[in-house]
C-alpha cells in the first residue's frame, strides 16, 4: 500500500474498477466515452468544461487528465485559466448567494 | 529555448548510440513496457518490410537558421553537414532509374544548401513532378537572397510543407524561437499572394503541427479546423491541409523528456496509443531517406540515430532497387512515435 492517498500512477489503473463489477464498470466507461464525443458541443468545449469541473471537484487525477487532454487539443493556457475562473466564479457565487439566506434570517430574528 | 545544437554543446545525447541505449534500457529492458518488436509481433507484423519505393526523402544538410526545442535533426546554424552537388548528381542518376514519383527535400533548412535550386532544377528536367520542400517559413524572410523563394517554389510547382506549432504567437515562439511566429505569418501571406494554399489552387501549401511538449497530438481534423479558423480570422491566411505529427523520442526531444522527467510517462502514452492499423502504412515502407553524405536510411529518424538500411546497399551511389525492396526495416522503441493513435508520418496521419 502506498502511504499517500493519491498516487499519479493510479490514474492509469482507472480501468481496473471494472474488475470487481464488470457490468457496471463497462456501462460507466461506455457512458463516459459517449459523453465526450463530438456532439452539439465540440469535443474541445467539453474538454474545457471537464477541466473546470475537475478543479471544482478537486480531483487530482482529473486535473492531470484534462490538462493533458487540453494541450493535445491545442487549447492554450490562457483558455484553461479562463475556464477555471468560470468554475471558481460559480463556486464563490454559490457561497455568496447563500448570503441572502443569512440576510433573511438576520432580518427575521433581529430585524 | 536552445541556442546551440546538442552536438555543439558536446551533450551526451548527441551520441546516437547513447540514445539507442536509453531507448532499450529501463522500462523496456525490465519488461514494464513491450519493445516495439514484441508489440508488432503480436499482430504478426514483424519484420516490417519495405515495399516499392515511392518517395525519396533527401536531407540536404543539417544547417538551419532556427534552433527549435524539439528538433529531431539537432539542426542549427552551427551544423556544417551539407550535401554536395556530387551527391545530388548521384541521387539524380538514381531517380532516373526508379519509379519514385516524389522528391521530398528536408534539412535543416533545405533552402540553405547552396545547390538547393540547382538540385530542384535538374530533378525537374529529368521528370520529377512531385517536389516537396519542408520549409521552416522563416528562411524566406531570413535574408534578401531568399526573398524570391516563393517565386522559385511556384515556378517548379513545389509542394510547400511548413512547420507551424500553433496559431498563437506565444506557443509558436516558445518552441521555435523568438520572432518566429511573426516571420512565419509574413511568409505564409507571401505564399498566399502567389496562390499557394488558396482554395482550389494547385500550388499546395500544407502545415505541420507537432506538440510543444510531452503530449501527443490531438485529432488531426479537429486541429486543422481550429488552425484554419484562427489563421483566417487573425491574419487572412489560408492553407490546404494540416499534418499532425507525433514527436519521436530522439535527439533534442529525448533530451527534453529526460530533463523534464517526462520520459517514462511519454513512452507509456506512446505504447498505450499504439495502433496496429497504423503499422501497415508507416512511411518507412515506401520511403528511403538519404543523408547529406549520401547514405541510405529507412527514415529521417533512423538517419539521426545512425541506423543504416539493412541491405548490402548502404550508399546512394550503389543503389539497386532489387536489393532494397523487401528489406527488413530497422526498428527500435522510437518507432512507437509513428504508430500512436491515427499514426504519424511526414504526410500526417496514416490510419
Amino acid at each position: 500500500m502506498s502511504n499517500t492517498y493519491y498516487d499519479p500512477a493510479d490514474l492509469k489503473k482507472f480501468g481496473k474498477i471494472s474488475e470487481w463489477n464488470q457490468d457496471l464498470g463497462d456501462k460507466f466507461f461506455e457512458y463516459y466515452g459517449k459523453v465526450f464525443e463530438e456532439g452539439a458541443l465540440s469535443a474541445r468545449e467539453k474538454s474545457l468544461i471537464a477541466l473546470a469541473v475537475a478543479h471544482t471537484e478537486q480531483c487530482p487525477y482529473c486535473i492531470d487528465a484534462y490538462t493533458k487532454d487540453g494541450l493535445q487539443r491545442g487549447i492554450t493556457k490562457e483558455e484553461m485559466m479562463e475556464a477555471l475562473h468560470v468554475g471558481a466564479a460559480i463556486k464563490s457565487g454559490a457561497t455568496l448567494v447563500h448570503g441572502v439566506q443569512m440576510m433573511n434570517k438576520v432580518n427575521k430574528l433581529d430585524g | 529555448m536552445a541556442i546551440k545544437s546538442l552536438k555543439k554543446q558536446g551533450s551526451d545525447l548527441s551520441n546516437s548510440k547513447r540514445q539507442l541505449e536509453l531507448l532499450s534500457n529501463g522500462i523496456f529492458a525490465n519488461g514494464e513496457l513491450p519493445t516495439f518488436k514484441n508489440k508488432i509481433s503480436e499482430s504478426n507484423q514483424f519484420p516490417l518490410k519495405a515495399k516499392t519505393l515511392e518517395i525519396l526523402q533527401v536531407n540536404v544538410g543539417y544547417m538551419c537558421n532556427q534552433v527549435c526545442e524539439h528538433c529531431h535533426v539537432d539542426a542549427g546554424p552551427d551544423r556544417k553537414e551539407i550535401m554536395t552537388r556530387e551527391t545530388m548528381q548521384q541521387i539524380l542518376d538514381v531517380i532516373k532509374t526508379t519509379g519514385a514519383h516524389t522528391l521530398d527535400l528536408t534539412g535543416g533548412a533545405p533552402e540553405m544548401n547552396p545547390d538547393f535550386r540547382w538540385f530542384v532544377e535538374e530533378a525537374s528536367k529529368i521528370g520529377i513532378k512531385d517536389f516537396i520542400v519542408r520549409s521552416n517559413l522563416t528562411i524566406i524572410r531570413a535574408n534578401k537572397k531568399f526573398y524570391d523563394l516563393p517565386d522559385f517554389f511556384k515556378k517548379h510547382n513545389i509542394h510547400v510543407v511548413s512547420s507551424m506549432p500553433h496559431w498563437t504567437r506565444g506557443k509558436t515562439d516558445k518552441q521555435r524561437g523568438e520572432g518566429v511566429f511573426d516571420m512565419s505569418i509574413k511568409a505564409l501571406q507571401e505564399l498566399n499572394e502567389r496562390g499557394y494554399g488558396m482554395p482550389d489552387s494547385n500550388l499546395k501549401l500544407d502545415l505541420v503541427y507537432n506538440p510543444s511538449g510531452a503530449f501527443l497530438p490531438g485529432d488531426q481534423a479537429a486541429m486543422e479546423k481550429d488552425f484554419k479558423k484562427a489563421l483566417l480570422e487573425d491574419f487572412n491566411i489560408q492553407f490546404h491541409n494540416l499534418f499532425a505529427i507525433t514527436n519521436l523520442p530522439i535527439s533534442r526531444f529525448l533530451d527534453y523528456l529526460i530533463a523534464s522527467e517526462n520520459y517514462e510517462d511519454y513512452m507509456y502514452s506512446l505504447v498505450e496509443a499504439y495502433n496496429p492499423a497504423a503499422v501497415k502504412n508507416v512511411m518507412c515502407t515506401n520511403t528511403l531517406s538519404v543523408s547529406w553524405d549520401g547514405y541510405l536510411y529507412d527514415c529521417d529518424f533512423n538517419q539521426m540515430l545512425e541506423l543504416p538500411v539493412n541491405s548490402k546497399v548502404k550508399h546512394i551511389s550503389q543503389y539497386k532497387q532489387e536489393l532494397l525492396e523487401g528489406r527488413n526495416i530497422v526498428i527500435s522503441q522510437h518507432c512507437y512515435g509513428c504508430t500512436a493513435g491515427a499514426g504519424s508520418s511526414c504526410q500526417g496521419v496514416v490510419a
